[in-house]
């Protein structure tokens, strides 16, 4: 087994009644990455997140969390992880600091221990002021603040993030993604879901998209390979670049004005460099050539697009 | 490796659960006002409305409501722990106590020890009704100590099958409605606050082989003659029985539940 890896998932299926939930899931997490699951609402992410989590058994295949089975092991498996979001709430009749005092003792720290670690938390979540206040009073953003708090009194290697930003203004969602990436720069691994591409594309490291409740399986080269942008110089060659490009490597290409793109997959990499001694050969002047890290949003409609 | 909760840590667990339900009740203390309100309301409407036809005189008829009385109260009590885990439930705060490394019962036996106050409360008040009206108790404070604790006892076992029921379905108001007809046709249906013998003969039957009747009886002895009795050692052993059946049940079912 690789010590690295974290968090395993190996053909996670769940089935309600007829309907197929989740169907063969399966991916790796290494210590101190960001995981995005990226999809649309009702694909199933939240599902997959329950079944990890302990809080839905799975119908087939089994979750290793630092290596310890979630069905089998489950107490073991409970004690790497925390959870903040949709699927797990805070009392709303305790305070901030009553709250993050009751699951630091939950989780095994002394009552001196649990306040110093509370006290810390509400100064790094910036909630110092209303601490003894019961949530009733408290913003959405407050809260959802508060829940990321009280999921790291225990400093858990693993942190498991329901869609932590979804319904937040602006300002919050940036504070709560640096909150996020300061923990994983402390040691934490972080499983995220989110609607947002913007979100998985600032964060994740890596970024499963999940559709229907599979994993499309072209997506691991999709989102593993890279892009082609050529520009050229001017409109007129626009067209043959175009005829050029598409002869040598048989994919499609995109075209925006001078600049042409194509989505590469592992297979047609070495390729790539052959354009450049034709387009020579042929007399078309670029401005620019690069082979870079497509953005998601392309990855996204191209694997979504006609599928809901 | 196998046993990672100690026996200190669930403990341990139970007192911080219990802590976090105290904490709900102080910051809402309207919380409790069914349990301070419904006993005294009871005791005085049938006090001062069957207290004549029933025993001659509100007087006469105090010593034997209220031990109807209590154990009404507090099985009403009890109930309303099965709403309060369903609400919480719902809420998705159990979700996350569920993702805990901590022994499942500690969030369910925290709620019901916790509850223990509502119904330490609703006995007192019927008692406390119950002197103001007249009654005078013939046993002393120890005994009469003795009885509410008894009383308690039964009410938190049975408050373990409220539990259940609180578990298992799924509305928090059809629990709470439920709840409330179950205790009103056990009471009715018991030597509460009618004499026995008054009754058509297939509905003796009924109130005898009842488990409340049973526990009034027993609290009537000891009020009346200040011994502990046989009857009394019934309830605590059935008290005991409820418990050893019905929390592994509930844990069982917490467990399960998807």
């Amino acid at each position: 087994m690789n010590q690295e890896c974290v968090i395993q998932v190996n053909n996670l299926k769940k089935q309600f009644g007829s309907k197929v939930a989740v169907k063969n899931v399966s991916f790796e997490i290494k210590k101190g990455e960001i995981f995005g699951l990226l999809g649309p609402n009702g694909a199933g992410k939240t599902t997959i997140l329950r079944m990890m989590t302990t809080l839905l058994r799975q119908d087939a295949g089994n979750v290793l969390l630092n290596g310890f089975d979630t069905l089998t092991q489950s107490r073991l498996a409970r004690q790497q992880f925390s959870i903040t979001g949709q699927t797990a709430a805070i009392d709303q009749d305790l305070t901030a600091r009553e709250n993050l005092m009751i699951f630091g003792k939950l989780n095994g720290l002394t009552h001196t221990a649990a306040k110093a670690r509370a006290a810390e938390l509400l100064t790094d979540f910036d909630l110092t002021q209303s601490a003894d206040q019961t949530l009733a009073t408290f913003s959405g953003g407050m809260r959802r603040r508060l829940d990321l708090a009280i999921s790291l009194i225990g400093k858990p290697a693993i942190l498991f993030l329901d869609e932590p930003t979804t319904g937040l203004d602006p300002r919050t969602r940036m504070q709560m993604w640096q909150a996020i990436q300061k923990l994983v720069a402390e040691g934490s691994t972080v499983l995220l879901t989110t609607q947002y591409l913007e979100e998985a594309d600032h964060l994740a490291d890596r970024i499963a998209l999940i559709d229907h409740g599979g994993t499309p399986n072209d997506l691991k080269q999709q989102i593993g390979g890279m892009q082609l942008r050529i520009e050229v110089t001017s409109l007129q060659e626009q067209q043959p670049a175009k005829k050029l490009i598409q002869d040598t490597l048989a994919l499609p290409v995109s075209v925006n004005d001078r600049t042409l793109t194509v989505l590469l997959d592992h297979t047609k990499m070495r390729k790539v460099s052959q354009i450049l001694g034709r387009l020579q050969d042929a007399a078309i002047a670029i401005n620019n050539f690069a082979v870079e890290t497509p953005p998601l949003d392309d990855v996204f409609l191209k694997l979504t697009v006609g599928k809901n | 490796m196998k046993m990672v909760a100690t026996k200190n840590q669930i403990v341990h667990n139970i007192l911080t659960m219990t802590h976090r339900n105290l904490l709900k009740t102080l910051h809402n203390p309207d919380s409790l006002s069914d349990v301070v309100i419904e006993p005294v309301i009871f005791t005085l409407l049938f006090g001062y409305l069957f207290g004549g036809v029933i025993a001659g005189s509100v007087h006469a008829y105090l010593p034997m409501l209220v031990s109807g009385i209590l154990v009404q109260s507090i099985l009403n009590a009890a109930s309303g722990s099965g709403q309060q885990l369903r609400e919480d439930i719902n809420a998705g705060v159990f979700d996350r106590f569920k993702t805990l490394p901590i022994s499942p019962i500690a969030p369910l036996a925290g709620q019901l020890v916790g509850d223990s106050l509502r119904l330490l409360l609703s006995g007192m008040m019927a008692l406390i009704t119950a002197f103001v009206m007249g009654w005078r108790p013939t046993v002393g404070l120890p005994t009469l100590g003795a009885v509410l604790l008894l009383a308690i006892f039964i009410g938190w076992a049975t408050s373990w099958i409220f539990a259940l029921v609180g578990l298992m379905a799924k509305n928090a108001e059809l629990i709470g409605s439920l709840s409330m007809i179950i205790i009103l046709v056990m009471t009715f249906l018991s030597n509460a606050f009618i004499p026995v013998k008054t009754l058509p003969r297939f509905i003796q039957t009924i109130v005898k082989i009842n488990p409340v009747s049973l526990t009034i009886t027993a609290i009537r002895t000891i009020l009346r003659t200040g011994n502990w009795g046989g009857n009394a050692t019934m309830v605590f052993i059935s008290g005991g029985i409820i418990i050893l059946i019905f929390m592994p049940l509930t844990v069982l079912v917490y467990q399960r539940r998807g």
